[in-house]
């Protein structure tokens, strides 16, 4: 999978989440909750989403990867490559 | 100048609800007119002007409910000098305006540079809180604006200000003159949502008496539970320190069923099943506490799926009547974006809401050592015509305890 892929389903997911955030008015390297405004239960709906849809594995200790925008989409694009 | 105060309408009344206001800024004001409305429990009550003056300006918007002694209106007394740079009062206009305010203008002139800033002691007659029990209709004049219940009501609605209307010569002002002076109906308030938390919470505060109490409680043994248990789960099974705190709560719950049930009639029924109302936030705004069903005798892992398939059918607008209805007490788990604590409102007929507030590192001192524990603080509103702050402490340091021992749970 692609960069650009990666990004993709990470935009559709979090629409599907947050629809009322727009990814382009957001700071892509910061705090991917604080952006998104999503609770931990949202996170992990979102984890689960991801997760199924790219058929990756997304260990829980791998959280601290995925605390922006942009490093979710390096750590999804690194896992899909496996 | 004088402050015209939120009267005392009987000894329990706390607050009242001003819907009309009978004059404007400007007009003059004798001793016993009626100068605008209340509304209390016991229905709405003419309220009258106790001194001679000028009203000077409105303090408080139609329609807002503000405690007994809020100062409502400032009246300038007889004797009491014009502020400098203040136009002539005016008299009340003769005809309506077209677009009638629903908020009045809240610039307030300027004080007249002699005025001691560190008197608040105004100078007119003291402006002691009436009571008047007994509300006695006084007799209509030509300077009463007589009103029908109905168009009242539709005036406080639309906020038309009663003291702009001219009166006809019946005296009366009926339901379509109040729709003739405000034909659309202001941009609708958001009926629902607010509406209804609106509507829960003013209740709350009104009929229950809260206390509350606050404990700390170090997290570190859910945090290590959480993180275990989740190292090798995928995502659809992993669990949530929520969903600990509210088996947590169950768990200590049956040790104190004063706190689960609900407050109905003038007395407490206490609830077998232990249904957690969980605070769950929707985006946009709004806050709604459904129900966990049955959370005392589920695992955590059953109580995680159903907190799961809760969010997720409450933010998308579904869920179950039972799951609004029923809740027994309270969750209010701030998550990790919050802050450190919370004073919980209780959701009647409900008794005792629980809070947790965001777990962060703290300094802890553990066997005679300070050292950094993930800590947070757990907080109890509970109604004291159930229970007291002792029995509440024991539920919070129960509630401690079972925190600690994550996996009994």
């Amino acid at each position: 999978m692609t960069h650009a892929d990666a990004e993709t389903a990470l935009r559709e997911e979090l629409h599907r989440i947050a629809p009322d955030i727009d990814v382009a008015q957001i700071d892509a390297d910061a705090d991917l909750r604080e952006e998104f405004d999503i609770d931990s239960m949202d996170f992990l709906t979102l984890v689960t989403a991801l997760s199924k849809r790219l058929e990756i594995e997304m260990p829980d200790a791998d959280y601290p990867r995925m605390q922006s925008f942009n490093a979710l989409v390096l750590y999804l694009a690194g896992k899909s490559g496996q | 100048m004088s402050c015209f105060l939120m009267p005392s309408l009987g000894a329990d009344m706390e607050a009242g609800t001003l819907v009309e206001k009978l004059v404007a800024p400007g007009d003059t004001v004798r001793r016993g007119d009626v100068i605008g409305a209340v509304e209390t429990q016991k229905g709405v009550i003419e309220i009258e002007v106790f001194e001679d003056g000028i009203l000077a300006d409105w303090l408080v918007k139609t329609g807002e409910k503000v405690p007994v002694g809020t100062p409502l209106a400032t009246i300038r007394g007889a004797g009491d000098p014009a502020p400098p740079d203040l136009p002539k009062p005016k008299p009340p206009e003769p005809t309506p305006r077209e677009a009638p305010q629903p908020v009045d203008p809240v610039a307030d002139p300027p004080a007249p540079e002699e005025v001691p800033l560190t008197d608040p002691v105004p100078t007119g007659p003291t402006p002691e809180i009436p009571q008047t029990p007994d509300v006695e209709i006084p007799p209509p004049d030509s300077q009463r604006r007589r009103i029908t219940p109905a168009a009242r009501r539709l005036a406080a609605e639309r906020g038309v200000d009663l003291s702009r209307l001219d009166v006809t010569s019946s005296g009366v002002i009926s339901r379509a003159r109040i729709e003739a002076a405000a034909p659309d109906p202001p941009s609708a308030p958001d009926p629902g949502m607010r509406g209804a938390i609106a509507a829960a919470m003013s209740r709350s505060k009104r009929e229950i008496p809260h206390y509350y109490l606050s404990h700390e409680v170090d997290l570190t043994a859910v945090d290590a539970f959480v993180t275990a248990a989740n190292a090798a789960r995928p995502p659809d099974t992993r669990i949530l320190p929520g969903a600990v705190y509210a088996r947590a709560v169950a768990e200590a719950l049956v040790k104190y069923p004063e706190f689960n049930g609900y407050f109905t009639d003038g007395h407490f029924e206490p609830s077998d099943v232990v249904n957690l109302g969980f605070a769950i936030t929707l985006r946009g705004g709004g806050l709604i506490a459904p129900a966990l069903l049955d959370a005392g005798t589920v695992d955590l892992d059953a109580l995680m799926q159903a907190l799961r398939d809760l969010v997720t059918r409450v933010r998308a607008g579904r869920f179950r009547a039972r799951e609004l209805s029923d809740a027994t007490i309270t969750l209010s788990s701030l998550g990790e974006r919050g802050v450190d604590q919370l004073h919980g409102v209780i959701y009647p007929p409900q008794v005792a809401i629980v809070g947790i507030g965001t777990p962060r590192l703290r300094p802890w001192v553990r066997d005679g050592k300070v050292t950094p524990r993930l800590a947070a603080t757990l907080t109890l509103a509970a109604d004291h015509r159930v229970s007291d702050g002792r029995r509440g402490a024991s539920f919070l340091r129960s509630i401690d305890g079972f925190l600690q021992e994550p996996g009994t749970l």
